[in-house]
């Protein structure tokens, strides 16, 4: 699972030092035509179809859910704010679809999508859905851009539609293993992962950082992402007597593992990035929490007045909590209603070379994509939990 | 040197816990020659049974000492999934009995995956933390730690199996079952009620899943859904390293698989120079399966064939 | 059913007629799928992947009667061949015919690498051996990215070329006799013709004295050795076939998808396959057919599940995909007590699976 149960905090914040980075290349206007619906003259509405493709069944459930209501939210502000498009008034219509977070599913639903005649898509949630969902969209020239896909490889396979609000494995990964041997000073790192495709990627990433900047990996382990006994590989690890410990995973095995690693009497810093930065590990950990480091990208939502704004809102209009990622498919959302109006028009077409060229102060934080579609930011928070609860330690990159 | 003791150490507590689930497999297979795919999940029953009387009595303030409500909840875990194996017999595989032989193992697959989705309906997705219930203590011997719960979880299990021994080989009960093993037909003549002691069968060994379910969650302190499969799996593996259908061979299978599980996770890179690491872990306990079943079908202690007819 | 064909073989010109009804209603299905969308056409060449899945997997557990919980790898291994000869991976830009036999044959080798050494087993050994086997393989697959980079590891593969043959791509719309082909049109034809040849291949297989060697070793294997069958050909025949027709489905996996990794091919995989064999009736090509479709077109059917949910109840009291792998558990004990020949049965296998009172 791409998706990381950062719940703890409302989301990423990107808010970085842009100045400087105003030379994006519009990229040359993608060929085929979507079927962009035409506005019929008369009534001075503009009906645009926007999709939202999320697991709104299956084990991650609660997050689909949560990323259709955040698109959901975007559609009816921007619906109450009658933005007006070439003279008419933009009325967005959200189609939603439950990609079940089954690749199979997920390109079966990006054709109901495109059949559906939507102009902008916000999903996938997962990169295996989104890699493969990914190439029916930019054959039909539709935009899509992922809340939380994270493998690097979707905005790396030269398409022109796609974009990400999140930053990637290699962002996240490469700013911790800096952190990691930099900040923390640590000589020594083990690196487990959980050979998922999230897990591995970061602790991949973690691991070529750490080590450009002096640090020695001095034990590389794996388990599963349905593993409950790591006894064996800690043990293993605490022969080397690491600095510390990278596990690139997930909270449910994150939390057991810190635990397992303390009843061996292993005393290493234990870190993971934004897989375990939630109440869930602390839950499994147990007293074994205290001094774990985590990460989440961007800077902490106490410094972003709209996202306290934003949760309150998302609590009264569907009577839950945030989850992880609505704040991002809000931005998301936004960022294409943003580009339609610069372009005056919502043909994929014509504002697809706007979106690329995307300025905006979301809830999130600053959002730019460079050439490929990614965040242009490297700014991530490392938390340290206390007494059960999540400190923010400092902000680094960007 | 502490290290190799340790994935010792590690590898005895887990064998321990396949051991005492292997013996669910071996009895079953035993007396009627049916792998129960199902018997991993019940022993995810027993435990998800247990955590919910366990925390909830702990939840509403009874008061009541820990070792009563561990009883209770124990006794609620073995309550719930003796009554589920019996019913289970009955139910999928008691009418496929003189079937063809996929037949009952296609209803066995299919009764894991109901018990599965059902518990994960009841319980939820999520892992579920099950409380320390008494202060672990840690002691260091020669560089390897032990703490007191895997120390009780190597201590339960010999003694229930020491238990089980006993009960097969000098109860009438035990001799009725060793008889339905060995040829049902004759068993029927000489008067013993052989579905009798094909139920008792299943109920001995889900007692001894939800013993097994208890301790493999108070072990890691989580539970949840789908804990079962693979531990079955593994479980499995060692009963037929053992020698299917023998009780000694079960136990000894269950240590031999969670000590090479721990070695292997430990060492594998070592021995391949750094081509194989611990992700390889889980292809262990399939290779020795493998190897086991080709070059000695009877297991290390085994009565019956793995091949019999 | 016999009979009936005898009976046509007398009247040529009904065949004809017949063969040819069948074939343009096959022909039109993507037309009529398509006035529901596209999404449609992708859905019915889904169902076509899954029913190629099951007729192979019939093979081995419909025919010889050998219980194969690992049939998924074999499906892995095509999907992963053919992504490692057309993809950026290893650039690498194989044609589709070259992949395709290569698929067909490397599928069959690992059919037969499974099969030699498990063949002494008795059916549940063999359950738990192929089992281990399909984990083994997808292990394998998940962590072949070090110390050499293979399969790219939990990442998976991106940009798997579509299938071309030729100039002719099918991944492309295209034009001909003033209809308008899309692309997951051109792949249902390529897909029905795949399924045809193996269903033809099927059907002549049980007909044949293979056929009915492995309806002999299904039945007593002892028996079957007894009346010279080689038990030792015939059951790495029948794995080494099922495999290669799981290969050949996997191929066309990644040609469609684009894109692959190791989570396509879980065990769960395996045992839905295996729903769709038992479902349909084992051993009965036409039943197994009918058991690929309805199990592929169901997961549509659980989308109006949700909504259906909400107007009734207000809230979501089951999750739809908790409800598909119950009915899936459920189907597999409930088809085995009371309809044990599936629902469409073959007449052989009806007789053997109904309980006998030796």
């Amino acid at each position: 699972m791409q998706a990381s149960l950062k719940a703890l905090t409302l989301a990423a914040a990107m808010t970085l030092a842009v100045a400087g980075c105003g030379k994006e290349e519009p990229p040359p206007p993608p060929a085929p035509k979507a079927a962009a619906p035409a506005a019929p003259p008369a009534p001075p509405e503009l009906v645009v179809k926007i999709g939202s493709a999320a697991p709104t069944t299956g084990p991650i459930a609660h997050l689909g859910k949560d990323n259709e209501n955040g698109v959901r939210l975007a559609v009816e502000d921007v619906n109450a704010q009658k933005v007006m498009i070439d003279g008419k008034v933009l009325k967005l219509e959200l189609i939603a679809e439950d990609d079940q977070a089954d690749p199979k599913q997920g390109t079966t639903v990006a054709q109901k999508l495109v059949d559906a005649g939507v102009v902008a898509v916000v999903g996938h949630l997962n990169s295996g859905t989104t890699i493969p969902a990914s190439k029916i969209y930019s054959d039909a020239g539709i935009p899509q851009v992922s809340p939380s896909a994270t493998n690097p490889k979707y905005t790396e396979q030269g398409f022109k539609t796609t974009f990400r609000v999140v930053a990637n494995d290699i962002q996240q990964g490469g700013a911790l293993g800096h952190y990691i041997a930099k900040d923390m000073k640590a000589k020594t790192v083990a690196i487990v992962d959980d050979r998922t495709a999230y897990g591995q990627g970061v602790a991949d990433e973690v691991e070529k950082a750490a080590k450009a900047d002096g640090a020695q990996i001095v034990a590389r382990e794996f388990t599963t992402d349905r593993s409950t006994d790591f006894k064996a590989i800690l043990t293993k690890i605490k022969g080397k007597q690491p600095d510390a410990i990278f596990y690139g995973g997930m909270d449910a095995t994150g939390g057991p593992m810190l635990k397992q690693a303390r009843d061996l009497g292993i005393k290493s810093k234990f870190m993971m990035a934004d897989g375990g930065c939630s109440p869930e590990f602390v839950k499994l950990a147990g007293e074994a929490a205290e001094g774990f480091v985590c990460s989440i990208p961007g800077t902490p939502v106490e410094k972003l007045a709209k996202g306290e704004e934003f949760k309150k809102r998302y609590r009264a209009r569907f009577g839950t909590d945030v989850q992880i990622y609505s704040p991002d498919c809000y931005d998301a959302t936004m960022v294409m209603v943003e580009a339609m109006k610069r372009a005056n028009s919502a043909d994929p077409a014509k504002f697809l070379p706007e979106l690329a060229k995307t300025d905006y102060e979301g809830i999130t934080g600053k959002i730019q994509f460079d050439e490929k579609g990614d965040l242009k930011s490297g700014a991530i928070t490392i938390y340290e939990a206390k007494g059960g609860k999540f400190d923010v330690l400092t902000t680094v990159g960007g | 040197m502490d290290i190799f003791l340790q994935q010792i150490v590690n590898g005895v507590t887990l064998g321990s816990i396949y051991a005492l689930v292997a013996l669910g497999y071996t009895m079953v297979y035993g007396i009627i020659g049916l792998i129960n795919f199902a018997h991993g999940d019940v022993v995810m029953v027993g435990a998800l049974t247990a955590f919910t009387v366990i925390t909830g009595l702990l939840g509403a303030g009874a008061g009541l000492p820990v070792g009563a409500v561990v009883a209770l909840g124990l006794a609620a875990a073995i309550l719930v999934c003796t009554t589920l194996a019996f019913g289970i017999e009955r139910v999928a595989y008691r009418p496929l009995r003189r079937a063809a032989r996929l037949a009952p193992l296609i209803t066995a697959i299919g009764v894991s995956i109901v018990l599965q989705n059902t518990a994960m309906m009841i319980w939820g997705r999520n892992y579920l933390r099950f409380p320390e219930l008494w202060q672990s203590r840690r002691f260091v011997i020669a560089g390897a730690s032990i703490t007191s719960m895997q120390v009780a979880i190597v201590l339960v299990s010999v003694a229930v199996m020491a238990l089980l021994l006993l009960m097969i080989h000098y109860t009438k009960l035990g001799t009725a079952m060793r008889a339905t093993a060995q040829n049902p037909e004759v068993a029927g003549l000489m008067g013993i009620n052989i579905n009798t002691a094909i139920s008792i069968a299943f109920v001995i060994g889900a007692a001894l899943a939800a013993a097994a379910g208890f301790m493999v969650m108070a072990y890691y302190q989580v539970a949840h859904y789908h804990m079962g499969f693979i531990l079955g799996l593994k479980a499995f593996t060692a009963a037929v390293l053992g020698g299917i259908g023998n009780l000694g061979g079960a136990m000894l299978g269950g240590l031999l698989l969670g000590v090479v599980e721990a070695l292997g996770a430990g060492y594998i890179g070592d021995l391949t120079f750094g081509f194989l690491g611990s992700n390889y872990q889980d292809v262990f306990a399939f290779f020795v399966l493998i190897l086991v079943l080709i070059f000695r079908p009877l297991g290390l202690l085994g009565e019956r064939a793995g091949d019999r007819a | 059913m016999v009979h009936r064909l005898t009976a046509l073989k007398r009247h040529p010109a009904a065949v004809w007629l017949g063969l040819v009804l069948v074939g343009a209603a096959l022909a039109a299905v993507p037309f009529v799928a398509a006035l529901g969308g596209q999404a449609w056409v992708r859905i019915v060449n889904l169902a076509l992947l899954y029913v190629m899945l099951a007729l192979g997997l019939n093979i081995v557990v419909g025919f010889a009667g050998l219980l194969d919980l690992g049939y998924i790898a074999f499906y892995a291994v095509g999907a992963y061949l053919y992504a490692l000869l057309a993809s950026p991976q290893f650039g690498l830009h194989l044609p589709f015919w070259v992949i395709l036999p290569l698929g067909f044959m490397v599928a069959c080798l690992f059919g037969v690498l499974l099969g030699a050494p498990v063949l002494k087993l008795r059916g549940d050994y063999l359950a738990i051996v192929t089992l281990g086997f399909g984990e083994i393989i997808r292990i394998f697959i998940n962590n072949l990215n070090a110390p050499i980079n293979i399969t790219n590891g939990p990442q998976g593969i991106t940009l798997i070329d579509p299938v071309r043959i030729g100039g002719f791509s099918f991944a492309t719309t295209g034009r001909f006799a003033g209809l308008t082909f899309t692309g997951p049109m051109k792949y249902y034809y390529l897909l029905l013709a795949l399924v045809l040849v193996i269903i033809v291949i099927n059907l002549r297989l049980q007909n044949s004295r293979i056929g009915r060697a492995w309806e002999a070793i299904r039945e007593d294997e002892i028996a079957a050795q007894a009346m010279g069958i080689n038990l030792r050909n015939m059951k790495l025949l029948a794995f080494a076939m099922g495999a290669s027709f799981g290969g050949v489905a996997g191929g066309m996996f990644s040609a469609i998808q684009g894109f692959i990794s190791p989570e396509s091919f879980g065990l769960f995989e395996s045992i839905i396959v295996l729903t769709m064999v038992v479902l349909g009736g084992m051993g009965n090509v036409p039943g197994v057919v009918l058991g690929g479709v309805l199990l592929s077109v169901f997961p549509e059917a659980l989308r109006y599940m949700s909504p259906l949910q909400d107007a009734v109840f207000g809230r979501e009291l089951i999750d739809p995909e908790a409800a598909r792998l119950l009915i899936f558990g459920l189907a597999m004990v409930f088809i085995m007590l009371f309809r044990p020949a599936g629902l469409l049965p073959s007449a052989v296998r009806k007789r053997e699976l109904a309980l006998h009172g030796d």
